[in-house]
């Protein structure tokens, strides 16, 4: 898998809106904007400031605030520019200054000489460094593209899985006219965000929401259906796997029992749904929705039923005591 | 497990028409056929699959069958790539 090193240039040209927005400009050290982020972490400096530059780690993006700011003024006007040099021989990816603060000139000048870029921010610090968390937490979330159709249902993201021809595609056209909304279709490019989370995505946005429909062709579902109809990001909380009706197979009949299928090490919970023709497809879907909505609140329909059969039967073997006339007691 | 590597000789590169006839030789086949680029690993039965690649002239692509008929499959879809996919 070819490994595309992640740039502070390609930080600056992230396309975050609203909350995610990082709001950075770069002031100097331009050409170091090639520099890789390896690690998606940040640094405050303040003891490889004052001097300790044991276990510094050098490789997180560096942020500096208000305290950092003054210390670094303090020691432009003590003439000690030593740190400044030392913290400069180590390989940063970039140096942030946060609150609009300016870096001291001599930090600038500097920094202009290790080519290390120096990029600026209105947030402050603390909202800063959250939000380059979250932004770099999902660069560097391990991704893996699947062959299947994410649809969003009642809230649900269900990612259908099955044979090319099985009805996948479809099933899914179905759901968008009856008001769901199409994640992808046919190229999913699923994620792991923070190690419990599967986020689902088309692997391509020039062909998102465009589906291959045999006999009719590529139709484009965000023109035909509109805004409503689409969504481009889901996190996938249900997979259904449809598979041509197998006589001698046996399929869940009772509930109670949940399948998982592992991805990336999380389990999400799966469906095995037989497809047959003049089965409504699309109902099954909207009904397995609503049910796993149901689990998410805790009612467990199946278990529920269960446990009403056994107070039944229990309730008859009570009553059978004192009708039954049974002396083996 | 059958594996290949397929040069595009198309000027054009795979837009949707080779990819339609890459994707229909593929599903006369009962195996899985995979095609690999770079990072993007796609099943060469679905259109929109084969279309993300976005191979262009040149391009190479890693070829994987896996099933009963893999080996015939393995062959069709080289002789497809040799024949430019019927355009030129």
């Amino acid at each position: 898998m070819a490994d595309k090193k992640f740039t502070v240039l390609d930080l600056l040209e992230l396309d975050l809106q609203g909350h995610d927005s990082l709001n950075l400009r770069c002031v100097a050290g331009r050409k170091g904007l090639t520099r890789a982020l390896t690690v998606p972490d940040v640094n405050r400096p303040g003891l490889a400031l004052s001097g300790f530059y044991e276990a510094f780690a050098y490789q997180r993006v560096q942020v500096f605030g208000r305290g950092e700011t003054a210390y670094l003024k303090k020691l432009q006007e003590e003439g000690n520019f030593e740190i400044i040099h030392k913290l400069f021989s180590y390989q940063m990816p970039c140096c942030v200054f946060t609150q609009s603060l300016e870096p001291p000139e001599e930090f600038v000048k500097i920094s202009e000489e290790a080519n290390c870029p120096i990029l600026q921010t209105d947030l402050a610090s603390s909202d800063f460094s959250s939000r380059l968390l979250r932004a770099a937490s999902n660069v560097f979330a391990p991704k893996r593209t699947m062959h299947g159709v994410l649809v969003d249902v009642f809230g649900i993201g269900i990612f259908l899985s099955g044979h090319s021809g099985v009805g996948k595609s479809e099933a899914a056209l179905e759901l968008v006219e009856r008001g769901h909304r199409l994640v992808a279709d046919d190229i999913v490019e699923l994620s792991c965000v923070n190690g419990n989370t599967i986020l689902g995505q088309g692997a391509n946005t020039q062909i998102s929401h465009h589906m291959e429909i045999r006999g009719l062709g590529i139709i484009n579902v965000s023109q035909m259906y509109g805004i409503g109809s689409i969504r481009s990001q889901k996190e996938v909380q249900l997979v259904v796997n449809l598979e041509e009706w197998d006589s001698k197979k046996i399929y869940d009949r009772i509930g109670t029992e949940q399948k998982f299928v592992e991805l990336f090490g999380v389990k999400v919970p799966l469906l095995e749904i037989p497809v047959k023709p003049g089965r409504n497809l699309p109902i099954i879907l909207e009904a397995a929705a609503k049910n796993e909505r149901l689990k998410h609140m805790g009612y467990y329909s199946a278990k529920d039923f269960n446990q009403n059969i056994l107070k039944w039967i229990e309730t008859g073997e009570a009553q059978a005591v004192y009708y039954g006339g049974d002396d083996s007691y | 497990m059958v594996e290949k590597l397929l040069t595009v000789k198309n000027r054009a590169g795979i837009h949707a028409r080779p990819a339609a006839i890459i994707a229909q030789t593929a599903n006369r086949f009962e195996c899985e056929v995979t095609l690999i680029h770079e990072d993007i690993t796609v099943n060469a039965k679905s259109i929109m699959g084969v279309i993300t690649m976005a191979a262009g002239y040149n391009t190479v692509v890693k070829l994987q069958t896996e099933g009963a008929d893999e080996k015939e499959a393995a062959q069709a879809l080289e002789e497809l790539f040799e024949s430019k996919f019927e355009e030129e």
